[in-house]
């Protein structure tokens, strides 16, 4: 039975994304429809591994049916199963959100609907790398997540998309190369990257060789995570992004990052030699990371820099290597992940509605918006820690764990995590404050227009963008003179006439797509005259699609609390199994010698 | 077994040139840089299979003379993976070079003007609101330092040199 599941969340995704990407953008409706029941049947089969994993112990797989230590194998065990579970829940409600977003944004009649194909490879790479049973077919989970991920944080192509996505897609490549480099020295000394094997094989090494290749793992492994100092690039590259895409990057692709370092810090190296080393990372993450919030006024910024702390907080659970420090880290990890995608949600229906993410051009949403304040508010406290959530409990969990320990490094931190969660109320309750509560006319006028032309600056707008769609010639009255030109070299080379019709739907769907692209772009939104019709514009209400989907997700962030004490039970169990080591290598080698 | 200096050789000059690329501004030279970086990883890889042997083809050779086909394997799957980013990536410097006629590493304005909110750093002033005599050294239009000491000393001629109140160093001050 499970040796049936354990493939499907990684192919479903792929075949899926096949089929989707044949359905094109001929039939949006079949497109949509398949991609959402794919993610359902994903779902489904990654609870049905949790519960077959939780009561049957790890099992594994040898595709292609190649004997164990030379083939590929799957490993499915507690914190896997668990992990599929949460990556597939929240992937589900972010497809609903942006299928919400598309119906109402008009833009089924695009040129070539990537979206829906890319978004399914994104998830097949998440479970890849989650269920890889080797540190090859690891790194090639990363590059599917990895390959998937460029494609849509450069969604559109707009220009701060582009700028953005340039720094993200560097640094992602310099990290795989660190990987790859550390796998090839791993194979170089033990001859294997079978994982199960790894755990048994890296032992004999001297004690300086397992250094390197640990610290090269980790260090690689860190950048995805976005562990302090390596974090740099994340509030850069993922606030440009749309809505949904950013929500789904700041959910599952850091927490990949941070599931490998578990996976480093248990199975491969348990002998602890850089705890000391990842409890600094993690206090440094913990309060660099919230001054960086604290000192934001975007509320994806914002947003971006709280995750970037958190991370912190599973940093330090798995760096107390302790049964409880790791049980709390991988609570954290589930609740985590499925309320930063839930507050990046709730910031794209923020800037639908207000116009804006920055709270200093924001007043005014609880009066016009209630629920969007109640969709705010609920994920918000539990960010924050604020009891009885389940922020609360992982916190609670995690800080019990350090003083457990006994050392003075884990009170230190443990301290640090207490004002890392004051200063994430803090930066949250201003957003609520400025954005939810001010009465519209306080918003400050004088230095929002400021600082929207310096925003605005040599950045692109929206008719420079059009300007490089085919065939726009027509924007020629509101575009700059330099785009002028630009346009101008378009018309001779793009402007042959084929059959008319279809082509000036098109052409109408793209103008439409790429003003939607660029109006959704921080950079663009705060010029001087968008802002005051935004202002003026009479509140039109939120598509009922994404508001449900974003309901939905704060339901289950609510229910993770609801059912915090079997949750944190499973992840106890998985943080036993993660020391224990055993039932990982038996699941892969059976009663063979691993060796 | 017999070492070979000449691959470790070639792989830390590979690594070398494709640092040297990927800190440049210019986004073509990061993608040259990441495509030296990436040979010099499939070249590591190659390495770590241990000596060169026969082809590993079952008949054409003895076990104990192939050479190890795993790694060959892993680089195959490397290089597709280099192939198609650098692919996109070419695409991306192409669509940003169309965009904003640059193709260099931008900046984050939004960053920049988080950092604009902060008062300013002494390095931070512009050297053009300095008065001449102040502005650092190598400046396009810095003075000498007997022009400088002539400056002061017209300026300031009854201040002695080593007063503990310094005179005002920007232009509009004065």
């Amino acid at each position: 039975m499970i040796s049936v599941l354990t493939p499907l969340p990684v192919l479903l995704p792929l075949l899926g994304a096949a089929a989707a990407l044949l359905i094109g953008g001929r039939h949006p409706g079949t497109q949509r429809t398949l991609s959402i029941l794919v993610l359902a049947a994903v779902l489904a089969v990654s609870v049905a591994l949790l519960v077959l994993a939780d009561s049957d112990g790890a099992a594994s797989v040898s595709v292609g049916g190649w004997p164990v230590p030379l083939g590929i194998v799957l490993v499915v065990d507690r914190l896997s199963a668990l992990m599929l579970v949460v990556a597939a829940t929240v992937a589900l409600g972010v497809l609903v959100f942006a299928v919400g977003q598309g119906a109402a944004d008009g833009d089924e009649e695009t040129p070539l609907s990537i979206f829906h194909p890319t978004f399914l490879v994104l998830i097949a790479g998440v479970a890849n790398a989650f269920l890889a049973g080797d540190l090859f077919n690891l790194y090639v989970g990363f590059e599917i997540l990895l390959t998937a991920s460029y494609v849509l944080l450069t969604l559109g192509g707009s220009a701060p998309r582009i700028r953005a996505g340039i720094t993200y897609i560097i640094v992602s490549l310099l990290s795989s190369l660190l990987f790859l480099a550390a796998i090839a020295l791993v194979y170089g000394a033990t001859g294997t990257v079978n994982l199960a094997q790894l755990a048994v094989r890296l032992q004999d090494l001297p004690d300086g060789t397992q250094l390197l290749l640990q610290s090269m793992l980790l260090i690689a492994f860190c950048i995805k995570a976005a562990v302090f100092p390596l974090s740099a690039w994340l509030p850069d590259s993922y606030p440009t992004a749309p809505a949904p895409v950013t929500a789904v990057f700041a959910g599952l692709l850091t927490k990949v990052g941070v599931y490998a370092v578990i996976r480093t810090q248990t199975l491969l190296f348990p002998g602890g030699a850089l705890d000391h080393v990842l409890m600094w990372a993690a206090l440094a993450t913990m309060v660099v990371g919230i001054l960086g919030a604290v000192a934001q006024t975007d509320i994806r910024r914002i947003l971006s820099f709280t995750l970037v702390s958190h991370i912190g907080y599973m940093i330090f659970g798995i760096s107390l290597a302790s049964q409880a420090g790791l049980a709390g880290a991988i609570f954290y990890v589930v609740h985590h992940i499925a309320i930063q995608t839930t507050l990046f949600l709730v910031a794209g229906l923020v800037e639908r509605q207000g116009g804006s993410t920055s709270v200093d051009r924001l007043g005014g949403l609880a009066m016009a918006s209630p629920v969007l304040a109640i969709l705010y508010f609920v994920p918000a406290m539990n960010l924050a820690g604020i009891p009885p959530f389940s922020g609360f409990i992982g916190k609670l969990g995690l800080m019990q764990a350090g003083v457990a320990d006994g050392g003075w490094l884990p009170v230190v931190l443990v301290a640090g995590g207490a004002v890392t969660s004051l200063l994430t109320l803090l930066a949250i309750s201003r957003v609520w404050n400025r954005a939810f509560w001010r009465p519209p006319a306080q918003a400050p006028e004088g230095d929002t227009s400021d600082a929207a032309a310096e925003d605005a600056g040599p950045e692109i707008t929206p008719a420079e963008v059009a300007a490089d769609a085919p065939g726009a010639a027509d924007t020629d009255d509101v575009a700059e003179p330099g785009a002028d030109e630009d346009a101008d070299d378009l018309v001779g080379a793009s402007s042959t006439p084929t059959s008319g019709g279809r082509q000036a739907a098109r052409r109408a769907a793209w103008k439409r797509h790429t003003a939607v692209a660029t109006a959704s772009t921080p950079a663009t939104d705060g010029l001087g005259d968008e802002q005051d019709q935004g202002r003026d514009r009479p509140l039109e209400p939120l598509p009922r699609v994404m508001v449900g989907a974003t309901a939905a997700m704060v339901v289950v962030t609510v229910g993770l609390t609801v059912v915090a004490g079997p949750l944190y039970a499973v992840a106890d169990r998985a943080a036993g199994d993660l020391l224990d080591r055993a039932p990982y290598i038996s699941a892969v080698f059976g009663t063979e010698d691993p060796q | 077994m017999t070492p070979t200096v000449v691959l470790p050789v070639i792989i830390g000059g590979l690594y070398a040139a494709g640092v040297y690329l990927l800190l440049d501004r210019s986004l073509t030279r990061v993608l040259l840089g990441f495509l030296l970086l990436g040979n010099a990883t499939n070249l590591l890889l190659l390495s770590s299979g241990g000596p060169a042997g026969l082809a590993p083809i079952l008949g054409y050779a003895e076990p104990e003379e192939m050479s190890d086909p795993l790694p060959q394997a892993l680089i195959l799957t490397a290089i597709v993976i280099t192939f198609g980013i650098a692919a996109f990536l070419l695409a991306l410097i192409y669509r940003s070079w169309r965009l904003v006629r640059q193709e260099v590493v931008g900046v984050d304005e939004e960053d920049r003007r988080i950092a604009r909110r902060s008062a300013t750093d002494a390095d931070e002033i512009d050297p053009d609101d300095l008065a001449p005599e102040d502005r650092p050294a190598m400046h396009a239009d810095t003075l000498s330092d007997e022009e400088v000491e002539r400056a002061l000393a017209r300026d300031y001629a009854d201040i002695p040199s080593d007063d503990v109140d310094l005179p005002p160093t920007r232009r509009s001050d004065r």
